[in-house]
């Protein structure tokens, strides 16, 4: 939408400098019709909507962290001899791989710090995609119309924790190559293809001189590229779907209460970018991350004890260190049930919390769009979930770090793998019991504090000599909010018999949907929110106090 | 012999039977004299065995035996060398408590040096074992931690560490730290593989190759080690970090969130 410039207004002199540039780029990009429709756009304000942000910065700060890196590191196994500053590898050979990671660490000007920033950056990256997805996942952000959003923003998570190990390979140290042997292991544990496949990764028998130049492919080229795409994605839906909201009065389906983009979010936003940065720099500076030079070169007749992944990957550790050391052997063939049996329950453990939205919209049927947010109490049998998802998660990281936490809490190793075998299946089911009684206790907190309003500390005596405490009643906002959620019935299957009396046919997916139905809106999983009746009872003065 | 018996009346002669004769006697001499020797220092030796034995029957009999023969509460000391006495006594692990875990873990030493000596002594001479090495055997001079730093990640990493930080082992015993130990007693306990750790002898590591590994301890996990990249977060690797990432990054990040979330632009009264 270009506009023209008028006789009148050449009349009146040329127009300021900024307004002919944006007038020149106008007519080239239509930038105004564009932004003109964004620059207003409205986002609420909370803190946990800028987890997401968090991501995104340390995303685009990785990036370029990462081009500098690259600038210096070469991607090679050529074995070379240490000649470099670090005294304690001085002659030992190495792949140059190796040797060009420590002197990007000792030689390069501000090498180390940018190689700190940029580990740093993605162990925080992931750690901040998990945040946010719990939090999407608590407050039931995931509904319609985000379910695509929520497996983007799911890809991601699984394609930074794979980019993250890719990177944490490249500098073919002790630890890193470790790392790839075990995912050598788990590769050869797949019956039939598994040495084919390893054969077809590592060039030939592991390690071969192939993986880091590969593994370098992949981890600058090809998994950023498809996260990039899927961040655009990601951010032109949330755009799209417009931002969620917590309840709150003034606050409905059809609205966005908050702040335009210009400029209140461009500034926030952008400083929040420096923020982010500013930590992580300074969390760079502080600590040291991969000490590469006292891990020491690769050599597949070598491997140190405390050999873990970094810590998104710890879950897969986990899986392993705990599982028994199970195989079957027939006919010359070995089938390793102990490494192949938890490379299946891997994808499994993070499809399960993927998938777990339109589970829920297939019991519940509600297939409604939600722009409000859910409080987690509200939701008893998905916070549950989500507990118990996280409670598993976290079982398996301990038994990822088993050997750490054997040491430093003076434990026996055999009784922590121990611990996390029988924990692995019931913590999950006490997590999500436990939790569901603790959001129902919520629940009935909430009604009660909307029908009797706070408890003010203060006692009073009564002339009979009763003490009471003050209860001060709720404003109406805060009523407005305790109470706007909804509170669906169960899924009736309707009678068994119809008009003729003739028994009915019902599938027993439809059964069990009813089943699982009544699991999240049944009476034991919600309390029922109070009503004006019952609210307009009490505070007329004939009920009590 | 005629030309020698011509000239017995020479007036030489006596002179020289003289000078052999006392050839002979200092020859003899010199031949014995190190052997008086000997027998000297062996009466210091077995008046230090006798104070080790007294040593060892208040300190160690009760669970070693009264003769090193070893009992069901402890094995037999005999051919243990002066080496595993002196890493054992003077790390605190011995004599240790009746009652200890899965393993007897290092504590305050009890002993003086000369006590410790003793003892050794005294254990020796049950049978022979690796005796106590030198400081021209552990010292640094000629080593070459590089080197050291390659045999320790092939021999001595998969239990301590990469770094010599320390590591589990099953049913709650442990590789322990090899941080602020003494070179010494590195060696020794390279020579006698004490407790879970095996052995490495002079035939499967020379003495240079302690001598290497001992420097590379030093140059990695010594008290001048430096830690070019900020707090080395206990050189546990990925565990650590990732708690660190968690607690201290993430959590800083939030913090920071919340306060800009707090600061928000204020909606013109009108």
């Amino acid at each position: 939408m270009s506009t023209t410039t008028t006789p009148e207004s050449r009349a009146r002199g040329k127009a300021p400098a900024g307004e002919r540039v944006a007038d020149w780029a106008d007519g080239r990009l239509g930038i105004y019709s564009l932004a003109k429709a964004n620059m207003r756009k409205i986002f609420p304000d909370h803190w946990s909507f800028m987890l997401g942000e968090i991501c995104l910065y340390s995303f685009i700060i990785i990036i370029l962290t990462g081009v500098y890196l690259t600038l210096f590191f070469h991607p090679s196994m050529n074995e070379v001899e240490y000649h470099g500053s670090y005294v304690p590898l001085q002659g030992q050979l190495m792949s140059e791989a190796y040797k060009s990671t420590l002197d990007i660490s000792f030689d390069v000007r501000g090498g180390l710090l940018i190689r700190q920033i940029h580990h740093w950056a993605a162990l925080i990256f992931v750690a901040g995609m998990f945040v946010h997805m719990m939090r999407v996942f608590f407050t039931g952000a995931f509904r319609k119309p985000r379910e695509i959003n929520w497996l983007f923003g799911f890809l991601l998570l699984v394609l930074g924790m794979f980019t993250g190990f890719t990177g944490y390979s490249l500098p073919d140290d002790l630890l890193s190559g470790t790392g790839i042997r075990f995912m050598e292991g788990a590769i050869l544990s797949v019956p039939i293809v598994g040495t084919y496949i390893s054969f077809f990764l590592f060039g030939g028998e592991f390690p071969g001189d192939d993986f880091v130049a590969r593994f370098f492919s992949i981890h600058v080229l090809l998994l950023p590229g498809i996260m990039l795409g899927l961040v655009v994605a990601h951010l032109i839906l949330v755009f799209y779907h417009k931002h969620t909201q917590f309840p709150g009065p003034g606050k409905t389906n059809k609205n966005v209460v908050g702040m335009p983009l210009l400029p209140v979010y461009m500034a926030k936003a952008g400083g929040f970018f420096f923020l982010v940065f500013g930590v992580l720099a300074a969390v760079a500076a502080i600590a040291t991350v991969n000490p590469i030079w006292s891990i020491g070169p690769y050599r597949p007749d070598m491997v140190s004890t405390g050999a873990q992944p970094d810590w998104y990957m710890g879950f897969s550790e986990g899986l392993i260190r705990v599982m028994p050391g199970w195989e079957i052997n027939f006919w010359g063939h070995t089938l390793v049930l102990g490494v192949f049996i938890p490379l299946l329950i891997f994808p499994l453990v993070l499809a399960a919390i993927a998938v777990y939205p339109f589970i829920e919209s297939w019991v519940t049927g509600d297939k409604r769009e939600h722009h409000i947010l859910d409080r987690p109490r509200n939701a008893p049998t998905r916070t549950a979930f989500g507990v118990a998802w996280m409670t598993l998660y976290f079982v398996l990281l301990v038994g990822g770090g088993n050997d750490i936490w054997a040491t430093h809490f003076h434990l026996s190793i055999n009784a922590i793998t121990w611990f996390v075998r029988i924990a692995f299946f019931v913590a999950p089911v006490v997590a999500f019991i436990v939790t569901k009684r603790i959001c129902l206790g919520l629940q009935r907190r909430d009604k009660e504090k909307v029908l009797h309003g706070r408890e003010s500390g203060i006692i009073k005596r009564l002339p009979h000599g009763e003490f009471i405490e003050v209860h001060e009643p709720l404003s109406q906002e805060q009523l407005y909010t305790l109470t706007a959620h909804e509170q669906p019935k169960p899924l009736e299957l309707g009678p068994e018999v119809d008009e003729n009396g003739v028994r009915r046919k019902v599938k027993a997916g439809e059964k069990l949907r009813a089943k699982l139905s009544k699991g999240f809106y049944g009476e034991e999983s919600q309390i029922p929110k109070p009503t004006v009746e019952e609210y307009k009872e009490i505070t007329s003065g004939h009920g009590h106090h | 012999m005629k030309k020698l018996s011509a000239r017995r009346r020479h007036p030489l002669a006596a002179l020289v039977v003289l000078l052999l004769a006392l050839a002979c006697t200092g020859g003899l001499y010199a031949v014995f004299a190190p052997a008086d020797k000997a027998q000297a220092d062996e009466t210091a030796q077995s008046l230090t065995i006798e104070e080790g034995k007294k040593l060892y029957t208040v300190g160690c009999a009760s669970c070693h035996g009264t003769g090193g023969q070893g009992t069901s509460d402890g094995p037999s000391l005999v051919g243990v060398g002066a080496a595993a006495v002196d890493f054992q006594v003077s790390t605190g692990r011995m004599p240790a408590a009746t009652s200890q875990g899965a393993q007897i873990p290092r504590k305050k030493n009890i002993y003086s040096q000369a006590e410790i000596d003793q003892l050794a002594a005294y254990i020796a001479s049950l049978g022979a074992g690796p005796a106590v090495p030198t400081e021209e055997q552990y010292g640094p001079e000629g080593a070459d931690a590089a080197k050291g730093g390659e045999l320790f990640r092939n021999n001595c990493a998969q239990c301590h560490n990469f770094t010599g930080k320390g590591g589990a082992l099953t049913h709650g015993k442990y590789a322990p730290s090899l941080e602020g130990v003494a070179p010494k007693h590195i060696y020794e306990a390279m020579l006698t593989g004490p407790q879970n750790m095996p052995s490495f002898p002079d035939t499967t590591l020379s003495e240079q190759n302690k001598k290497d590994v001992i420097a590379y301890l030093n140059a990695v996990n010594g008290e001048e080690t430096e830690s070019p990249g900020g707090l080395s977060l206990g050189g546990l690797g990925p565990v650590s970090e990732g708690l660190f990432a968690w607690v201290f990054g993430l959590g800083a990040l939030i913090a920071v969130a919340v306060w800009v979330a707090a600061r928000t632009a204020k909606a013109k009264k009108s």
